[in-house]
């Protein structure tokens, strides 16, 4: 199982100082909380994309490039990648790219974004966030696969032989997870390309969760890709951790408090209840955890978010200290006890290279001006 | 015997309540004309007043607490609502519009309701046409013709055969005939039911707006 932390990139005031992080430091700070997780032994970095203050993250391949010359082994991933506003062909190129040079240690997590305004500023109605979701990644899907596409949609401009660079690491595309809180179409959209489903499981009741990948497993058996608890899941979770549980609520409480989506709202221990977050000390975490199991099945990814509403770099590098070092360890135990043996590990590049039967180059050579040799059709 | 289920929404603020007083009899003039008719009649009465905080939290987070989820379910699962407010600066209160503001917007289409409100003076009366019948047209429920207002001379004159009591029986009967018209409710609304499959969302679908 992997283990790792997502990041939305929010600049938010600190409520216990007053004081707002400026671009960037909060851009420098999600550097180091990417080097921090490779260095206490977490799997994955995922970073949001975002396209409006308070959100810093608006460029994720060019942060995630970063990132990967500064780590060995970490897995980069998006969280989400807006598959609604930014071009099919763009995301291709780009995250390609990003394959090559991380030697494939990146996949991504697809996501509509549910900010009205971003929707006009690239061009598109957030009406029509759900089609758009559907067409953008299935040309993306084919982008991957083919060498060269001839290809009409209602939401872009038509292809006609085009051919997207670079192609990918030894011809096998990153993995693709979707994500979505509530939209039973993104379950059936992963569910159908055996892509893997992650359910945002953060600020929403469990149940969204359990009823989202129970019919993500449904579909992808129906779809024919494995059995449902062959399907590849992934959960978000919040957590507040320090020794002694009563430390962590009274230190975690005013940022809750204050927090953007949920502030000034319920109380922490009603969000709690209401939640999977969990605010206690290390074993309350790694018990809340293994719950997670009960409701979803045997999953593939957690990740956990550590960063947000405020809390200074500080804090949130002792917290990765605690999960990396107290937590992690245990839950990779426990769960790898309980999981049956015929339920997958999430795909690795290493893992989809071996499953195509070995690397292979992918280069796509330009068309020949002398010979008009043009470049094969490989589907 | 038909198995039918009422539910009542009352958004009075003091305890005890005048708006809940009329949402009472209201509901209970209902049930007995639904028993004599032949169905057996379940009543789940929503006090908004215990869920106040509940329905903020709601609009701030974006989903109901445990308690609320409940009760929104007993109103958008009914076969008919009984809807009752004060009614405060020429309309409904805000935490009855507040609590059908969370609600899914579809999940009360067709769904027989009656409307009721208390106010100080009958001069409030017509708020009951200006205001919540226009509410519930736009959630296109079907609202009786009768909608009941009390003022403080209806209480005054009595319940047992004032004026008032006739209006309540004349609702109550027309919330019935609503009611009887329509196959029993079969519960709330599932969210997260696929109502298409993937070849079709791809095919774009006839309402897919093109940005």
């Amino acid at each position: 199982m992997q283990f790792g932390v997502f990041t939305v990139g929010d600049v938010t005031v600190d409520p216990t100082t007053g004081r707002e992080p400026t671009e960037h430091e909060r851009i420098k700070a999600m550097v180091a909380i990417a080097l921090k997780a490779e260095e206490v032994g977490l799997d994955v970095f995922a970073a949001g994309e975002h396209h409006n203050p308070p959100f810093v993250p608006s460029s994720p391949t060019t942060m995630l490039g970063h990132i990967a010359a500064r780590t060995e082994r970490l897995l980069l991933s998006t969280a989400t990648t807006l598959i609604t506003t930014n071009d099919p062909v763009k995301i291709a190129e780009d995250y390609a790219m990003l394959q090559h040079l991380s030697d494939g240690r990146v996949d991504l997590m697809m996501g509509r974004g549910n900010t009205g305004p971003v929707y006009p500023w690239f061009g598109k109605d957030i009406r029509a966030g759900i089609p758009l979701a559907i067409e953008n990644y299935d040309l993306l899907h084919r982008l991957w696969r083919e060498d060269v596409v001839d290809w009409k949609g209602k939401y872009r401009t038509p292809l006609q032989s085009f051919t997207s660079t670079p192609r990918p690491l030894d011809g096998v595309p990153p993995f693709v997870w979707h994500g979505s809180i509530r939209s039973p179409e993104i379950a059936e959209q992963a569910a159908y390309y055996g892509d893997g489903f992650f359910a945002n499981h953060i600020f929403w009741p469990k149940e969204h969760t359990q009823r989202m990948v129970e019919l993500y497993r449904q579909r992808y058996a129906h779809y024919g890709h494995g059995t449902a608890d062959q399907a590849i899941v992934g959960l978000g979770g919040q957590v507040f951790m320090r020794r002694n549980s009563q430390d962590a609520v009274r230190e975690f409480r005013p940022y809750f408090d204050n927090a953007p989506v949920y502030g000034h709202g319920p109380s922490l221990e009603e969000f709690t209840r209401e939640t999977p977050l969990t605010v206690g000390s290390p074993q309350q975490v790694i018990d809340r955890t293994l719950g997670f199991r009960e409701y979803v099945g045997d999953y593939q990814r957690q990740l956990f978010l550590m960063d947000h509403a405020g809390l200074p770099l500080k804090t949130v590098l002792e917290q990765l200290d605690l999960l990396g070092e107290e937590v992690v360890p245990v839950l990779r135990k426990e769960f790898a006890a309980l999981r049956p043996a015929h339920v997958p590990e999430a795909p690795t590049h290493a893992s989809m290279v071996a499953a195509a039967g070995g690397a292979k180059d992918s280069t796509v050579h330009a068309v020949d001006d002398v010979t008009g040799k043009a470049p094969e059709v490989t589907r | 015997m038909t198995h039918r289920t009422l539910a009542v929404v009352s958004a009075g603020l003091s305890q005890p309540s005048s708006t809940r007083l009329l949402a009472d009899q209201l509901a209970a003039a209902t049930r007995d004309e639904l028993v004599r008719r032949g169905s057996e009649v379940e009543l789940h009465v929503v006090d908004l007043r215990e869920y106040a905080h509940d329905v903020v939290n709601n609009m701030l987070t974006g989903f109901p607490p445990t308690a609320l989820r409940e009760a929104i379910d007993a109103v958008t699962g009914a076969d008919g609502i009984i809807a009752v407010t004060p009614i405060f600066s020429a309309s409904y209160n805000g935490l009855f519009k507040s609590f059908f503001d969370v609600l899914d917007a579809e999940s009360l289409v067709d769904r027989p309701v009656l409307i009721g409100a208390t106010g100080g003076t009958a001069r409030h009366s017509l708020a009951l046409e200006h205001a919540v019948r226009p509410m519930f047209a736009y959630l296109r429920s079907v609202v009786v013709p009768t909608a009941v207002f009390a003022a403080p001379e209806d209480w005054a004159d009595g319940t047992a055969d004032g004026a008032l009591r006739a209006r309540i029986l004349r609702g109550a009967g027309e919330l019935a005939d609503q009611i009887e018209r329509r196959p029993p409710a079969s519960g709330p609304a599932d969210p997260f039911a696929l109502t298409t499959d993937f070849l079709q969302m791809l095919g774009g679908g006839p309402d897919a707006p093109v940005s």
